[in-house]
């Protein structure tokens, strides 16, 4: 194990109230706080951590986005990433697009791991990953909770519907990550002086040969149904009888 | 003339429900012929219980040895090898389907739609994003074929009474071998499954511990209900993760959901939003779940529960 390259996204910060433009057009982003795709932090962290066990093993953060997206590549880097590569452009850019261009850092970089987020809390298309082992031509280990790591290969403990799985794969490998695998640290002032010293690359989508076209064309966004406000009951008693009446119970 | 195909999910014994629902959403473009597939080691069963849903037309069968377990590297170069037949490839949101149609996708050099909620045309489609807080209406192009995962809460299931052909598929695929099986550990339960339960009881935080949540445990049995948890009360270790409900846990829509010391962050009232009736049950008075809930009731959760029980049926 010499390389792992980490995904991360730059995303609305989970706590921020999401609203939809009143015209349809996507949803409000102007001054609102970004950050890493929770999903990613937690990748990240894994990657530290099997560099920490490890001995001479480089954590490269990769992402895609516009010029601000250094911010978060920065973060990764006080997180303690040793270095970082931006693709910078301002296309919007779809999951198959994301892992084309994760492919062409794969095919400079070599990893022997690639670790992401199971899906971004943006979109939520839960496909970045996947699609990125399948035009690697490699193994995918979606929703991570556990991953061990010896010979040449990745034992990875997958959070499913029924419960949990496990399976082996061979590296090098995509890795998905999922809530519990584990919790990210906090960065630390000095880190954060460190990692303004830490090289951070800034490339480009003709650079890699890599087009962002539309493939699916987004017609409009809206807000959600709202649920009609309900009845609050004094006691159990209240309570039973209202949902016989609905024939609930 | 759509050609769809819905990738059949199964445990070698049982279809899972989710593909009825797949077969409802299929259904909804017109003009539409529904083929299921389903892989496997041996799939006479499931493929019986796959012709017998209304609106198929025929099922496949891809028996081999190395289908045992549901592997997307193994899986989807086979799908891919079918897909020349088809305009429309369709899987649910479950974790098979999440895991395995973007590996389809990306070999067939396609986008995906994830987490398809309404269909507006052959290629037009509504799936929520940030959360289900804004829902987007995307359109593919239909020159390429199209890859999508079927948000299965919000379509019914597609009735029986079906009587589709069933065909022995033999494909000559190449597959991998850089990915095996070792195991699983999955929650052994009587109880009602909890993403096709119409009734289900979910419990919080405020639980306290993996030994209160044996009151929930008695209450849904006591109702016939599944049991869910919140993403907090999973992290704590009071329930195992395949209980968690919300935005990266189980998306559910039974008839009634009743939250019980459950604040109700964004990202849980993702996952039961669909619920025809929510129940809260919380000492805070404040609690956004009240904000979504039908009915709310606010008090101790260790107080109301066994009363809840012994009033109901009792």
């Amino acid at each position: 194990m010499q390389k792992i390259m980490v995904c991360i996204k730059r995303v609305v910060d989970y706590n921020v109230r999401i609203r939809v433009k009143p015209d349809g057009t996507g949803v409000m982003l102007d001054g609102v706080k970004m950050s890493i795709n929770p999903f990613d932090e937690i990748a990240l962290e894994e990657a530290l951590r099997i560099k920490e066990r490890g001995t001479n093993i480089e954590v490269v953060a990769v992402s895609i986005g516009v010029t601000d997206t250094q911010q978060q590549l920065r973060t990764a880097l006080a997180m303690g990433a040793d270095r970082a590569i931006l693709v910078q452009t301002d296309a919007a850019v779809e999951p198959l697009t994301a892992a084309q261009i994760f492919l062409a850092l794969a095919k400079k970089e070599n990893p022997d791991l690639i670790f992401l987020g199971k899906q971004a809390i943006d979109d939520d298309a839960n496909q970045t990953g996947q699609m990125l082992a399948a035009i690697w031509d490699r193994p995918q280990a979606t929703y991570a909770s556990k991953v061990e790591i010896a010979a040449g290969k990745a034992s990875v403990t997958r959070e499913i519907d029924a419960g949990l799985e496990t399976i082996e794969v061979d590296l090098p490998a995509v890795v998905t990550v999922d809530l519990r695998l584990n919790e990210p640290r906090y960065v630390k002032l000095p880190d954060i002086m460190k990692a303004k010293k830490k090289p951070l690359d800034v490339t480009s989508l003709d650079a890699l040969g890599v087009s962002a076209g539309v493939l699916l064309k987004v017609i409009k966004t809206e807000p959600p149904p709202q649920r009609q406000k309900g009845v609050m009951v004094k006691d159990v008693a209240e309570l039973v009888d209202v949902l016989k009446k609905k024939g609930l119970i | 003339m759509h050609k769809i195909l819905i990738v059949g999910e199964h445990d070698g014994k049982n279809l899972n429900p989710a593909t009825a629902k797949c077969v409802h959403c299929a259904a909804g473009i017109s003009g539409g012929e529904i083929t299921i597939v389903v892989l496997g080691a041996d799939t006479a069963a499931v493929a019986g219980q796959a012709a017998a849903i209304a609106g198929v037309k025929s099922v496949l069968r891809v028996d081999r040895p190395e289908n045992q377990h549901p592997l997307a590297a193994i899986f989807a170069p086979q799908l891919v090898a079918l897909a020349t037949d088809f305009t429309h490839i369709f899987g649910p949101s479950t974790s098979f389907g999440k895991d395995l149609m973007p590996r389809v996708a990306a070999l067939l050099g396609v986008p995906q739609v994830s987490d398809l909620m309404a269909v507006e045309g052959s290629h037009r489609f509504k799936r929520p994003t940030y959360a289900g807080n804004a829902i987007v209406t995307v359109e593919a192009e239909p020159a390429r074929k199209l890859v999508a995962t079927v948000r299965v809460a919000s379509f019914e299931a597609a009735k029986g009474g079906g009587s589709a052909t069933v065909e022995s598929k033999s494909l000559s695929v190449a597959l991998p071998s850089h990915t095996r099986y070792i195991g699983a550990k999955t929650g052994s339960t009587d109880r009602p499954d909890l993403q096709t339960a119409k009734r289900v009881v979910s419990g919080g935080r405020a639980l306290g511990s993996a030994e209160n949540f044996k009151l929930l445990f008695s209450f849904a049995d006591k109702i016939g209900a599944a049991v869910g948890a919140s993403r907090a009360a999973v992290d704590a270790g009071y329930a195992p993760n395949e209980m968690q409900v919300g935005q990266t846990g189980k998306i559910i829509s039974p008839d009634i959901y009743i939250a019980i010391g459950i604040s109700g962050a964004i990202q849980h009232l993702t996952g039961i939003k669909d619920a025809r009736t929510i129940v809260a049950i919380n000492k805070d008075g404040e609690a956004p779940i009240f904000e979504v809930a039908d009915v709310g009731l606010v008090g101790d959760l260790f107080q109301i529960v066994p009363e809840f029980e012994r009033l109901v049926g009792g």
